[in-house]
């Protein structure tokens, strides 16, 4: 659907209903999306803890975080220790905690639940495009933008398959390396359609992308560090609607506690320097960040130091225009399933729905399924 | 009519097996079973009609192994941790080491392979580590990947229930999917899940349930550190009776994979992946139940289903041709193969297929590759360029046709090679699987016309 028959399609009072309460106009891709996705199933557990839960201790007696090192957020929840560099942005309301977001039937394979969660399917259901995709369908981002979205860290294009998306590692070397590209009319067979479109969209972004734009943020070392700085040069260099991070490692299947800790802090750090990063570009206060991930992970942990996949998990909302808090009760560790996994609260896709409706101001209707709603989670 | 129809275009396709396959026949059939397409085998195979070109294909010859596999000594794992700082570093460095030097060993065997047989085996192997995955990533031991990839390639054109066997008792399987930590008095469901998953059955054909009992099977397969060797632990086996996909039986892990073999959904997940591997990216489910049926009505023995893929008109369709999208090894070795390029030494390919996406002995995830449209995305595609670039400004710069690059130590003599192929046409149609997207000047020689070729998107098909 084109942008005017969807803004015609829309009655006159959904549309200042929805638009009142935003400084932009709707279908506004200058309000930026950052996805952070952390990759093999993050253990929630062990990520915002039910420290006062005895359930907690008990189901994991090797693993969890004892209580005298845990950040307590309230009486019953807290961070892992690792996640320290958050506590600022946690005082002053910028970071939202989401309880047990997930899915009904969950899957434990990882390449299914993480295809559920970038298609925003149902469990039974196979879709091929991406959810941001459904999303541009709707409200295409503008044509002069350096693409629709940008990866770093993975390849894999996720929810921003079927849309123009660019990969990459090295912003400057993007730029020359992209002269190589030929632009051409994208036809023939599937396999060449899809070469000839990333050839275009490669050249198109090489002639856009600036990458003069030198931070006075320091980003921390490491891969996620990295990805981090590069996403930030991206985003002084061109504009796009999304940004999605991939931090890899949270398959932690045996001797997870030391593994676990330098991934979470990879992640606080690297969050901190990007929201110090976008407040350099003036930006943070029209940025939504959001983690996912394919599952979460059994709550008793397993004979190996470890944790098998599990389901649901909590998550993280972060930006300008967050309410704060925590949304949602403690997991249920007393209501486990038959293979010892967590219920979940919240489905996944009511998330898409608020950015969306809530971000981006485009009523999500039954786009992500008829009985999902966003959100009350952002400030006008 | 129908039948009319029918018989005109039986009688067509038979015309077309009667005929010698030519230059463009021979290069489908060898870039698709192998690695790009050498001029001396473009010769081979040209002249051969279908049948005994798939024959000749298929003959179990082949020379064997150009070079030994590298000798890394085996260490038990975690000995790192009793080591100091700076003994660590040392051994750390010589592991990395050993890592490129098995990359490179590999890379070497799928460049060096001699006959369309011996890269037809290469091929295999790596099908089935993106099959039977295991990364070094976790495995660690080199020793162990190395062992594992002689498991596949002895099985690669042998028997599929024989490699399933083997390969599940593997150490670095064991590792890889922590069987070797699964016992009964705390299963750990990871291979049990994936084995049907992945190996078998195919997602949809199973429940989680089958999948608990399944792990319980598997406990006591294990492995002895100290010498990296299978190890059946009947201490920590689970005796008690499983119900495994509607069977019931005190099942140890060889019966639930024979249960798994007996169900038709692993002929037709296996037959699947072949068919995505060598014929087209769209499952055809009325051929595939065909090849299947050559899979396990011979008992899983591998030949006669690649016989069935290489004799079926879907693998000679036109409408197949350039379908499909070059893996990295397609690209890097399959290139300087079909240039006849002399390269003296594998390890910067090795390094080119990791940074194009594909590190032999260390896949992404138990998935394995996903291969396809999602080889190629803006890092990959100007990397992917990038490489033909270099290969041809060495060649450029140096002395007019032959030419080293530098770093590669590559020898490209395109004079030598333009002498395989008559005239412009004949090259086009050695190189590329359909016509260019970008107009060739037809009056082009030399290396502007490889460049305009090489550089073409329809380079990165096959």
């Amino acid at each position: 659907m084109h942008r005017r028959e969807f803004l015609m399609g829309l009655g006159a009072g959904t549309l200042c209903a929805v638009s009142s309460n935003l400084a932009f106009a709707a279908g506004d891709f200058r309000r930026l999306l950052i996805l952070v996705e952390l990759k093999g199933g993050n253990d929630g557990l062990n990520t915002v803890i039910p420290y006062s839960d005895p359930l907690y201790a008990s189901l994991r007696p090797k693993i969890a975080i004892k209580r005298d090192e845990v950040i307590p957020l309230n009486p019953s929840i807290a961070l892992h220790p690792s996640l320290q560099a958050l506590m600022p942005l946690w005082k002053s309301g910028e970071l939202t905690v989401l309880q047990s977001i997930g899915y009904p039937q969950p899957n434990l394979s990882h390449f299914r639940s993480i295809e559920i969660w970038d298609t925003a399917s149902a469990s039974t259901e196979f879709l091929h495009d991406g959810w941001l995709a459904r999303v541009f369908a709707r409200q295409p981002v503008p044509g002069e933008y350096l693409a629709d979205g940008v990866l770093i860290g993975s390849n894999d294009l996720g929810p921003l398959t079927s849309t123009r998306a660019i990969a990459l590692q090295n912003p400057a070397q993007f730029t020359r390396q992209s002269r190589l590209a030929n632009a051409a009319p994208a036809e023939g067979g599937a396999a060449l359609r899809h070469i000839l479109n990333v050839e275009n969209d490669v050249a198109q972004a090489g002639k856009r992308l600036d990458t003069s734009y030198n931070f006075k943020t320091e980003f921390p070392k490491g891969a996620f560090g990295d990805a981090v700085k590069t996403g930030c040069a991206v985003l002084a260099g061109g504009q796009i609607a999304v940004l999605r991070l991939t931090l890899a490692g949270f398959d932690t299947h045996q001797n997870q506690p030391g593994t676990h800790a330098n991934l979470l802090r990879q992640l606080a750090e690297g969050l901190v320097a990007l929201r110090s990063g976008l407040e350099e570009l003036n930006r943070w206060q029209n940025t939504l960040v959001m983690t996912y991930s394919e599952f979460g992970r059994r709550p008793r942990e397993n004979q190996s130091s470890g944790t098998d996949h599990g389901t649901s998990a909590p998550h993280f909302v972060l930006g300008g225009r967050v309410r704060g808090g925590i949304v949602g009760a403690p997991p249920a560790l007393d209501r486990l399933d038959g293979n010892g996994n967590l219920p979940f609260e919240t489905d996944f896709r009511s998330l898409y729905a608020t950015v969306s409706e809530r971000w981006w101001g485009l009523p999500a209707g039954s786009l992500f399924g008829t009985r999902i709603r966003p959100l009350e989670i952002l400030r006008s | 009519m129908k039948k009319l129809i029918l018989l005109a275009a039986s009688l067509f396709s038979l015309a077309a097996i009667a005929e010698p396959i030519g230059v463009s026949g021979a290069r489908h059939l060898l870039e698709r079973s192998g690695f790009g397409a050498p001029p001396a085998l473009i010769t081979e195979y040209s002249r051969l009609e279908r049948n005994k070109a798939v024959d000749r294909l298929l003959n179990p010859t082949g020379t064997g192994l150009q070079r030994p596999p590298p000798d890394i000594p085996y260490e038990r794992p975690g000995h790192l941790k009793t080591l100091s700082d700076e003994e660590r570093k040392v051994v750390q460095r010589e592991h990395f080491r050993q890592g490129t030097e098995m990359r490179a060993w590999w890379a070497g065997e799928m460049l060096r392979a001699a006959t369309a047989q011996d890269a037809l085996r290469e091929r295999m192997t790596l099908f089935w580590h993106n099959h039977f995955v295991s990364s070094q990533q976790k495995v660690k031991s080199g020793t162990l990947m190395l062992r594992q990839n002689e498991i596949l390639r002895r099985n690669a054109l042998g028997n599929f229930s024989t490699m399933l066997h083997a390969v599940s008792k593997d150490p670095a399987m064991l590792i890889y999917l922590d069987g070797a930590s699964n016992r009964k008095a705390n299963p750990n469901e990871n291979f049990a899940r994936e084995v049907m998953e992945l190996f078998t059955l195919g997602e949809g054909h199973y429940t989680e349930q089958d999948i608990k009992e399944a792990a319980r099977a598997f406990t006591g397969w294990s492995f002895a550190p100290e010498r990296g060797e299978f190890i059946w632990r009947p201490a920590i086996h689970d005796f008690s009776e499983k119900l495994v996909l509607g069977r019931r039986g005190n099942f140890d892990g060889d019966a639930v994979l024979d249960i798994l073999l007996a169900q038709p959904a692993t002929a037709q997940f296996v037959a699947t992946k072949l068919w995505l591997e060598f014929i087209s990216p769209k499952p055809d489910p009325a051929e595939i139940r065909k090849i299947a049926a050559a899979l396990r009505g011979a008992g899983y023995e591998i030949r006669p289903a690649l016989r069935a893929i290489f004799l079926s008109e879907a693998f000679w369709s036109p409408l197949n041709r350039g379908s499909l999208t070059k893996a990295p090894v397609d690209l890097v070795i399959g290139t300087l193969r079909t240039l006849a390029v002399n390269v003296p030494d594998a390890m910067p390919l090795a390094l080119s297929l990791r940074h194009l996406g594909q590190d032999l002995f260390a896949p992404p995830n138990v998935r394995g590759w996903p291969g396809g449209e999602a080889w190629i995305n803006s890092t990959t595609l100007l990397a992917r360029k990038q490489f033909i670039e270099r290969l041809l400004r060495a060649t450029e710069m140096e002395n007019r046709n032959r030419v080293v690059d530098k770093a590669m130590q590559m020898h490209f003599d395109s004079t030598a090679w333009l002498a395989n192929y008559r005239d412009f046409s004949a090259v086009q149609v050695a190189l590329l699987a359909i016509p260019p997207v970008h107009a060739v000047d037809e009056t082009a020689t030399g290396l502007p016309l490889l460049r305009s070729l090489l550089l073409d998107p329809v380079f990165q098909l096959k």
